[in-house]
């Protein structure tokens, strides 16, 4: 299993360039112009603009800006906010651990949700149970995340005061109050996933039930709780933990969203607002830091999947 | 598996609760926490560019001038001025003032602010203040300002954020980055930003006004989205919304803990018309002043208030709103007139359907309101197209020249000329359409230099007038100042620029 995993390390780097080529020909095709944004109120003065569009190096070609990024990014600095004149860094530093809180607790509430959903449904396969759960998976795929977020603010939040409605507390300053910004977004933001695990777990569970082995297991006595948990849901999960990864990944882009309708100060937010501010070095770090992110848990999910069956450990 | 779904249910049914009410989440009782429409800019008055920016200004740094309610200029780190002449203007400072860091304030550090704002690279303040020739120091409470012109406008930049007296050690040490530490003269001092999350200001103990400041802290918490600003109004979690929509005003009224505060504002939307700028002005409405005028009669703007905002906005015919010092009073807003409007499309010489493509900002009440209009001109011949274009690309296209109408906000000033000089006077930024008449120009330059009131609304009156005919710009509405906030929360005094400021105000007993 080494070799390829080296391998695939190796081709982290081409794809890390690739993408942030990709990100800064895309943000520089993108309409608006950084140095109007920047000035504001003062942009009716095309002498403030000029003057802030040399200083940003905006005059400069494209491909001489992106080399520019590209020396400074080999040397640990990924610039600074034109906005906010934070370093990029720091401001990820800040935002990621709020993005990933939220992602963790989202993907809990996902396979809290939709895994025994999917495994219920399929040992109960055309009852009310089964019917029910298909239901949870209707729902999920089917409400907008922006609507069941107000719609929870207004419900949990305003009519029945048990959660504040947006914010953010930090899990070290105070882990109960944390949990209180954060359950309803990452219930909001899990709650796509989970109907997407419902689906898959139901699918892969109804395969499972039907093969010989399952039959084998019955015939020798096995209860059915220990025949369904142990023979069937073990080989069931090995595409369910696949699907769990990939969308680890989409919790990240997802989060964009819920952290607007819930203003959680989280990575999505961050790049939502340097993006409708034109404020490059924010939007190429963060794609930066993402991107990895997003490589390295498709790595750990095929580490997970060897793990899970040790057919694929030969490498 | 049930661990996982015991564990979900105790987050849900028994750890939630418990932390109930979400207020419990706010900090002290003397905290005033108010959400903000979006995030600031960096808080640095040289650099910074945005409408909320002054908001938190307002919190943490003196001006040397200020704006009462009724929009008169009065005096805050300065204690009055004098004009020795139409060049030279005398500012005398108030003793006695300390910067947050306990540096003192002094005519050397108004001096160095403004040279400042004059000299450094990427300051947004040197277009306001570059008439600037040269400053004196006459005394430690005492500064000369020469200018290169009469500016009738420039008192007014003191008022602003060239007014901001920023304290010179640590402006000096920190240089680009001061606005991640500021420090100025004001009633609270910075101490800590999360982006997007918060800004916090604590009680600056030693401020010269300390008697008027009823806070420890102050939290500026922003949220973009209108509806979570409200829910967090109603649960407690926020004190004040310094913005509230129109379509929420009824449930914050409805609400027993919470009121409105409503007054004018300065800020005003329009319809600027490509007439100058670039192939795209080649378009009928772009070439005629009557179509322009016919569509500015086709729309009903009282109607379109109603509908879209409620009813609580200003219909208006100019920039400066009806309650700025320099409003015209014989420039009303156009009533709705199809048959004057028909005979105007006639008088073109162009066969209806006149097509017009109009650009506006993506947001749903921009969206409805452009809807509005598009129907109400349609009885006059024009078939309006609606371009809806994310703010930042809309403003690209706009200075590029790419649209034949763009709907657009500005947040208004008080001075008349930062209403209208760069949008109306050729070559400046906000001239979006390339509008050009030098009539105008000369007339917008006399009146940045005419020394009354007076005089200059008299000259604005002559510019509205020719800008009637020539329609480079339709003024739709001005909207109100719409402040959302906890009825326990006393002694706020709105102002129509909109920036709430902190002095008098207090919870009660």
């Amino acid at each position: 299993m080494q070799a390829p995993i080296g391998a695939r390390l190796l081709h982290l780097v081409p794809t890390i360039l690739l993408v942030t080529i990709i990100v800064f020909a895309l943000q520089h095709l993108m309409p608006g112009d950084p140095a109007v944004m920047m000035a504001g109120e003062a942009a009716g003065d095309p002498h403030v603009v000029a003057q802030i569009r040399a200083q940003m190096m905006l005059d400069q070609p494209v491909w001489w800006q992106y080399l520019h990024w590209l020396d400074e990014v080999l040397q640990g600095n990924l610039g600074y906010s034109w906005r906010l004149t934070s370093p990029v860094l720091v401001l990820i530093a800040q935002k990621l651990p709020v993005t990933l809180q939220l992602a963790a607790m989202a993907f809990f509430f996902a396979v809290a949700i939709g895994v025994p959903a999917g495994v219920v449904s399929a040992v109960k396969q055309g009852t009310a149970w089964d019917w029910a759960a298909n239901a949870i998976g209707l729902f999920g795929l089917s409400i907008p995340t922006f609507w069941l977020g107000i719609v929870l603010i207004l419900l949990v939040s305003v009519d029945l005061g048990w959660l504040p409605p947006s914010g953010y507390v930090p899990l070290t300053q105070d882990p109960l109050r944390s949990l209180a910004t954060t359950i309803m977004p990452s219930f909001v933001l899990g709650n796509a996933i989970a109907a997407i695990l419902m689906r898959h777990t139901r699918s892969a569970m109804l395969t499972a039930l039907s093969q010989d082995y399952v039959r084998t297991a019955r015939a020798k006595g096995l209860t059915e709780q220990r025949v369904v948990i142990r023979h069937a849901l073990r080989n069931a999960l090995i595409p369910v933990v696949t699907l769990g990864g990939l969308q680890l990944g989409t919790l990240l882009s997802g989060a964009v969203l819920t952290e607007q309708v819930f203003d959680v100060p989280g990575i999505g937010k961050l790049v939502v607002d340097a993006v409708f501010n034109r404020d490059y070095p924010v939007i190429q770090g963060v794609v930066l830091v993402t991107g990895l992110l997003y490589i390295l848990i498709n790595l750990a999910t095929d580490i997970l999947y060897a793990v899970i069956n040790p057919r694929l450990r030969g490498g | 598996m049930r661990a996982m779904v015991f564990a979900a249910a105790m987050l849900l049914g028994f750890v939630a609760p418990t932390l109930a009410p979400a207020p419990a989440l706010a900090a002290g009782p003397t905290t005033l926490r108010i959400g903000l429409r979006e995030d600031p800019d960096i808080l640095d008055p040289t650099l910074s560019g945005s409408y909320v920016g002054r908001i938190v200004y307002a919190g943490m740094c003196d001006k040397l001038f200020d704006y009462d309610p009724k929009l008169d200029i009065v005096p805050q780190l300065a204690t009055s001025y004098s004009w020795k002449d139409p060049t030279h203007l005398i500012l005398h400072l108030r003793a006695g003032v300390l910067f947050q860091d306990g540096e003192k304030m002094d005519a050397d550090s108004v001096k160095y602010t403004l040279n400042r704002d004059l000299t450094m690279p990427r300051s947004l303040r040197k277009g306001q203040i570059n008439d600037i020739a040269a400053m004196n120091v006459i005394d430690p409470l005492t500064l000369e300002i020469v200018l290169k012109q009469p500016n009738s406008a420039f008192l007014a930049q003191l008022a602003g954020r060239p007014g901001i007296v920023l304290a010179p050690k640590a402006a000096e040490q920190e240089g680009d980055k001061f606005g991640l530490h500021p420090v100025c003269a004001g009633p609270f001092r910075f101490v800590q930003r999360i982006p997007q999350q918060k800004i916090v200001l604590e009680r600056f103990k030693r401020y010269w006004n300390a008697k008027a400041i009823h806070f420890d802290r102050l939290e500026y918490i922003p949220i973009v989205n209108s509806a979570v600003t409200l829910a967090n109004l109603q649960a407690g979690a926020l004190d004040m919304a310094e913005y509230v929509v129109p379509t929420d005003v009824a449930a914050v009224e409805k609400d027993p803990k919470l009121r409105i505060a409503m007054d004018t504002s300065l800020a005003n939307y329009g319809i600027t018309f490509n007439v100058g700028n670039g192939p795209e002005a080649k378009s009928p409405i772009g070439e005629s002043a009557d179509l322009r005028r016919a569509f500015d009669l086709s729309i009903d703007r009282n109607a379109l208030i109603h509908v879209v905002f409620n009813g609580l906005y200003t219909p208006i015919g100019q920039a400066n709103p009806p309650s700025s010092k320099f409003f015209v009073p014989s420039v009303q807003p156009t009533k709705r007139d199809i048959a004057a409007a028909k005979k105007l499309v006639a008088a073109s010489g162009i066969k209806p359907p006149i097509d017009v493509t109009l650009m506006v900002s993506n947001s749903p009440d921009i969206l409805q309101a452009a809807q509005v209009i598009q129907a109400m001109v349609q009885p006059a011949g024009f078939n309006v197209k609606i371009q809806a274009t994310e703010f930042a690309s809309s403003l690209a296209a706009a200075r590029a020249g790419h649209f034949q109408a763009y709907m657009i906000q500005w947040s208004g000033r008080a001075d008349a000329d930062g209403n209208m000089y760069s949008f109306l006077h050729s070559g400046y930024g906000f001239n979006y359409g390339h509008y050009s008449n030098p009539e105008v120009d000369k007339l917008l330059d006399q009146a940045r230099i005419a020394q009354t009131v007076p005089e200059r609304v008299a000259i604005y009156a002559k510019i509205w007038k020719i800008e009637q005919q020539d329609m480079p710009v339709s003024y739709l509405w001005s909207p109100k100042n719409i402040v959302g906030l906890k009825k326990s929360l006393l002694g706020f005094k709105q102002v129509p620029d909109g920036i709430i400021r902190v002095q008098g105000m207090h919870f009660a007993k």
